[in-house]
């Protein structure tokens, strides 16, 4: 497809990447979206993400926490580590963190 | 065994008037850093007891990310009054905090099976509930150094989230 045009885009936003990627931690430009916890909180809590695409949930916590979907599906993420997901058609979805449920985050699956 | 509740439930009633009472001067830095560390190590024993005791995989889950979120969190606390150069400094709240666990513990040995799942859990939420209620009311609020008061109010995070743990964990064993 224009996948040539999609990375010529993505070579000129990475000229100010550093900056932009701080401003808007939603999106990266590899494809994956990254979810930062600090604190016992997910950063950003809510992001938009299309099927297909991955989400990485890096836990800056010396704790670990889920990412739990109620009646669905479970991510664990280790203490100081990252885990991922592969975002499904079904995953505009809240969720939260099954050992500290007062964490919580919000999935929107985008076309 | 009648006694025993009545024991834990006074104790814990002392440690409510002991946290609470507006009465009470407020806690310095040192006398803050032992309550806070204290009432990790408190909870950390306690789910050491539930994973010796309880075969349930909800309860002994939830028994060890209380011995692994607060072994991180007083690690930091460690951290930090040595970084900050206070030395923790006992009194009556982290005195009255013991002995009231002392007393939990003790109530909570003698149970066996879902009993125990039962009383620990409840307990758990209590207790939890009891310690954001003192991080609000009176530790988060008497803190002198900035770097103390943000570390105790992500422990208010963590407590809280322990809480809603527990209270999940409480509703499946019903
Ligand atoms: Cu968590």
């Amino acid at each position: 497809m224009n996948a040539p045009h999609l990375n010529r885009r993505h070579l000129l936003i990475s000229g100010g990447a550093a900056l932009i990627i701080r401003e808007t931690p939603a999106r990266a430009h590899n494809g994956a979206v990254h979810v930062t916890i600090e604190d016992l909180v997910f950063l950003p809590a809510e992001i938009e993400v299309r099927t297909g695409e991955t989400i990485e949930w890096v836990n800056k916590d010396r704790m670990a926490h889920t990412a739990t979907v109620k009646g669905g599906w479970e991510v664990m993420i280790p203490a100081g580590k990252t885990a991922t997901r592969v975002a499904e058609a079904g995953d505009s979805v809240d969720y939260y963190c099954r050992f500290h449920p007062n964490m919580k985050g919000r999935i929107t699956i985008v076309a | 065994m009648k006694s025993y509740l009545i024991a834990g439930a006074s104790a814990l009633l002392l440690v409510a008037t002991a946290i609470t009472a507006p009465a009470q001067v407020k806690p310095t830095d040192p006398q803050i850093a032992h309550i806070a560390y204290s009432a990790g190590v408190i909870d950390i024993e306690t789910a050491k007891l539930a994973l010796s005791k309880s075969t349930n995989d909800q309860v002994k889950e939830f028994a060890q990310s209380m011995v692994d979120d607060h072994q991180a969190v007083n690690e930091q606390a460690l951290a930090l009054v040595e970084k900050l150069g206070v030395t923790p400094e006992d009194n009556a709240t982290s005195q009255a905090l013991v002995t009231a666990a002392d007393a939990k513990r003790a109530e909570l040995g003698k149970l066996d099976g879902s009993a125990f799942d039962t009383a620990y859990v409840a307990n758990e939420v209590a207790y939890h509930k009891q310690v954001n209620e003192a991080l609000e009311a009176l530790l988060i609020p008497s803190a002198q150094d900035a770097e103390l008061k943000a570390l105790l109010e992500t422990g208010l995070k963590l407590f809280q989230g322990h809480q809603q743990h527990a209270e999940h964990v409480a509703a499946e064993l019903k």
